[in-house]
């Protein structure tokens, strides 16, 4: 059982040198692949707790569309990065105090957990053992029994996240020529044809 | 043997980087929201490592949700800096002072 020592550690160091160039890369475009790199170690992190799905969801959702959507608006946005990197380091040492601080307090707190027996026997839905159902299924099968509202909660959120970014981003551009069913439909034939008695040899 | 306090060291580390990274990067709001991203992410570690080390289900479906927040404030974020700087044409952090809040 060396193995999953050896994968930990990989995962976790590169995971957080990542993390630690996301933040202090000098181009956000190497922000942007710093953090999809991050995200693929952290899958990693998670595949070895036995959580496939989570793994590949967080492939899917970060990498597939969130990295993507920073990179589609770090590239589309023509903003002056060299401008917006002016007093960086003005805020190194405040930032490094509270960083630090709140660092060890987390490593202290949780880094010496130890679970209370007792705690672990209170389990709201054990996992099942992999013999009986995989990953996906216990997953699947809980999901979609106990707690189907919190799924339909978060297919909400999606939506109404959609909806808003959409009403926040369409633009209607003058002078471009649109179809009006309204218009189409309400064409009468007094409206659109108009009948001329033309006299033979005059013309209109 | 990797027990419960190395993953959830990991994600304090992550999470640490995470709110340093709202300090370091104090103009630049992708950066920011990046930041946001990582926090996110060390939430997710900690609540999948407490679901595997003490078994119970829950937990992962509890990061489901987490992921699905942070892909819609992902969404969300991104679209309010694209039009933010459709009128202004700067993204600079300390320039959003118009309703002097």
């Amino acid at each position: 059982m060396i193995l999953q020592p050896i994968f930990f550690y990989l995962f976790s160091a590169v995971t957080i040198a990542a993390a630690l160039m996301v933040i202090s890369s000098r181009n956000p475009v190497h922000s942007v692949l710093f953090l999809i790199l991050a995200f693929f170690n952290s899958a990693g992190l998670f595949v070895l707790l036995g959580a496939e799905f989570i793994a590949m969801i967080l492939v899917v959702v970060y990498v597939g569309a969130v990295a993507v959507l920073f990179l589609f608006v770090v590239m589309m946005l023509d903003v002056d990065f060299v401008e917006l990197r002016q007093g960086f380091l003005q805020y190194l040492p405040i930032g490094a105090l509270i960083g630090i601080i709140l660092l060890v307090e987390l490593v202290a707190v949780l880094g010496g957990t130890i679970i209370a027996p007792e705690v672990a026997q209170q389990v709201a839905q054990p996992i099942p053992p992999l013999a009986e159902a995989s990953n996906i299924a216990a997953i699947g099968e809980l999901l979609y029994t106990k707690y189907i509202f919190f799924f339909q909660t978060a297919g909400l959120v999606l939506l109404v996240a959609m909806i808003g970014a959409i009403v926040l981003t369409l633009r209607h551009k003058e002078g471009v020529k649109r179809q009006d069913i309204g218009a189409q439909v309400g064409r009468t034939r007094e409206a659109a044809v108009e009948l001329v008695k033309v006299k033979s040899g005059q013309g209109i | 043997m990797i027990g419960l306090g190395q993953y959830l060291t990991v994600a304090a580390v992550l999470f640490t980087l995470g709110v340093f990274g709202i300090f370091l990067n104090r103009k630049n709001v992708i950066i920011i929201l990046m930041s946001i991203e990582l926090v996110l992410l060390a939430v997710n570690i900690n609540l999948v490592a407490f679901s595997a080390f003490l078994g119970d289900l829950v937990g992962q479906i509890f990061a489901l949700l987490v992921l699905t927040v942070a892909a819609a404030e992902a969404a969300i974020g991104l679209a309010i800096l694209v039009v933010f700087f459709r009128n202004r044409g700067s993204i600079a952090v300390e320039d959003i002072n118009m309703m002097k809040g």
